[in-house]
């Protein structure tokens, strides 16, 4: 080492001191950018506790007017009526119902997605593919809800007479529809990241595909899987435009999917675009539904992540 | 190790002709003429090789000469690569197992398969173990415990986690994985054992652990294990074959082949002048 005496080292080290001595201004920069990074991360905490601020002060406002009790218990939603009723259960109701339909659709039809795209297919087909899963990801949902009322409600009404124009069911499968690209790459995500090594365990134990796929594939990318469904729910609740469109503005409380619901989404729009005067109860409401469904998503967010890392398989 | 349960194996019917070739044991592979390519890489070239009951084959040769390739056509996992193209002769038993009609699933009950990374399933130690004898349809956990018990006696493993058979595999040492790997192979009761580097991610302790094992396992099991530690090939085989960019250029009993190559190459090899 001592010995080197090479012209290039020589020279490589003068060109580093000769750096150093200008580093004064690039000195100054690695002490700023990491302030500057710090409160752009800074603005989105804030915007997060500004809208919960709002949506809990006008929450508030609207609980010293409607019992929270009537709120949370009520199975009458009449906001518009002489003598007003503000129950949300028929919102809530409506919500998880539509998201139950997303989801019986959406689950079995993107996991099986999933497995055919991470276990079966080739890379030429999974090459072209997963983009076109992305495409459908990026369609406005206010297609999706255009498709949902002029297109699949007459198809179901055309075998099931008995559903209304706007029924729930329609905007149902059509978010389920939605959903189905994002369980699928997300699913598929999980289900290829399990290691090659551990599918060729099986194989050499005699396995079949399918008996890999289900038995060391599907287990061992559980957590991811589970995750992308609570997320496809999610998704679900948050929907808002589908609904609005295709499932019409009845404030039923009923659990017949023929039927108009509303869901909390929908209610907010249809609040939120009338003319409900800042400072009348209706308006208020707007925020209580809101927050409602804020928890709701949040809540929903945090079982993702509680079970993406309980389930965490390590490999 | 006693065999009862898994009953799906053809058992070695010939103990007649076994007692008449005391000297040189039964074949089980049958290799002739074959070629394989990965695309265009002809990574076999006309490999003839013939490997005998219950003795340790061992494979050595320098890296890409296409050892794991040979070990893999064996039990047929090389055609999960989607461009292989094989030509060429292979019987096990006298049955020919590149024929369309063999199922790789039975072939893979029969020729089972340790891996140079150990790769335990992310399960329990019990279902690891567990795992081949309940695809094959054996669901009775009286018969699984004993199953699991009996392999992992048998993979030297089973003081070491007896008392911790729920947890999750990946808890264990490198050297323990990778004879719960052995174990997971013990258990549906194969006739040949393929090792593909078994020891060559492990510490010289689980290493000589290892090739303890594989010596005791030879009483039941004929074993081909590929290795690039020429000493090992030494210490543990019966026969050796020298691959060299995808041929065999020789094979012989391991003390001859050692002491006493035929070819120039072998000789350059194992003396270290090249790989
Ligand atoms: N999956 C594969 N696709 C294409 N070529 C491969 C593949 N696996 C191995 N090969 C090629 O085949 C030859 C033999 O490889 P391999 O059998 O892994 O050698 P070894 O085990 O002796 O190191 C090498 O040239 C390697 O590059
Ligand atoms: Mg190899």
């Amino acid at each position: 080492m001592a010995s080197n005496s090479h012209n290039e080292d020589v020279r490589v080290r003068d060109l580093i001191t000769e750096k150093r001595a200008k580093k004064s201004i690039s000195q100054i920069f690695e002490k700023i950018i990491p302030i500057i990074l710090f409160s752009f991360a800074l603005i989105t905490i804030l915007t997060t506790i500004g809208i919960i601020y709002t949506l809990l002060v006008e929450t508030i406002e609207f609980f010293k007017r409607v019992p929270i009790w009537d709120f949370f218990t009520g199975t009458v939603l009449r906001p518009l009526s002489q003598d007003p009723q503000f129950g949300v259960l028929p919102l809530i109701n409506g919500t998880i119902i539509s998201s139950v339909i997303a989801m019986l659709v959406a689950g079995p039809i993107g996991i099986m997605a999933a497995i055919y795209l991470s276990e079966y297919a080739s890379d030429k087909i999974r090459r072209v593919l997963k983009p076109m899963l992305e495409v459908l990801a990026g369609i406005p949902t206010i297609v999706y809800g255009f498709f949902a009322f002029t297109f699949v409600t007459p198809l179901i009404r055309s075998i099931w007479p008995d559903v209304e124009a706007t029924n729930i069911l329609s905007p149902g499968i059509v978010m389920g529809i939605m959903i189905i690209p994002m369980i699928a790459s997300l699913s598929e995500d999980a289900m290829s990241s399990v290691p090659n090594s551990i599918r060729d365990g099986a194989y050499a134990l005699g396995a079949t595909r399918l008996e890999t796929t289900f038995k060391v594939v599907i287990p061992a990318a559980l957590s991811g899987i589970i995750a992308s469904f609570i997320l496809g729910i999610s998704r679900a609740i948050g929907e808002t435009m589908i609904v609005t469109i295709a499932s019409g503005s009845s404030k039923n409380f009923t659990f017949d999917i023929t039927e108009s619901m509303q869901t909390m989404t929908a209610y907010i729009v249809e609040v939120a675009g009338g003319d409900a005067g800042a400072g009348t109860t209706i308006y208020y409401s707007l925020y209580a539904v809101a927050m409602t469904l804020f928890v709701f998503t949040l809540l929903m967010n945090l079982l993702a992540r509680y079970v993406s890392r309980k389930f965490r398989e390590e490999y | 190790m006693s065999i009862s349960f898994v009953t799906e194996t053809p058992k070695k019917e010939l103990p007649s002709i076994h007692e008449a070739n005391k000297q040189s044991n039964q074949v089980v592979f049958d290799t002739k003429q074959l070629n394989l390519w990965y695309g265009d890489t002809h990574a076999l070239k006309e490999v003839d090789l013939l490997i005998y009951e219950k003795e340790i084959t061992a494979i050595i040769g320098p890296s890409g000469c296409g050892k794991s390739t040979y070990l893999k056509t064996l039990n047929r996992m090389v055609e999960l690569v989607p461009t292989v193209k094989i030509s060429g002769n292979i019987t096990y038993k006298n049955k020919d197992i590149l024929d369309r009609s063999f199922k790789v699933e039975e072939l893979r009950t029969l020729v089972g398969m340790v891996f140079q990374k150990p790769n335990p399933f992310p399960k329990s130690i019990y279902d690891n173990v567990a795992y081949g004898a309940k695809i094959h349809g054996i669901r009775n956990k009286k018969i699984l415990d004993e199953i699991v018990e009996r392999s992992l006696k048998g993979a030297a493993l089973w003081d070491e986690v007896k008392d911790r058979l729920k947890e999750n595999a990946y808890g264990l040492s490198g050297g323990q994985q990778q004879r719960l790997c052995i174990a997971r192979t013990l258990a549906i009761e194969p006739d040949v054992i393929l090792m593909d580097e078994p020891t060559s991610a492990l510490d010289p302790i689980s290493t000589s652990k290892i090739e303890e094992l594989i010596q005791t396992l030879k009483k039941d099991y004929s074993i081909i294990i590929v290795t690039h530690n020429m000493q090992q090939a030494a210490r543990i085989s019966d026969r050796t074959a020298f691959f060299l960019n995808g041929e065999v250029v020789e094979y012989d009993k391991t003390e001859k082949l050692f002491s006493n190559p035929n070819d120039k190459r072998t000789e350059d090899y194992i003396t270290g002048r090249f790989g």
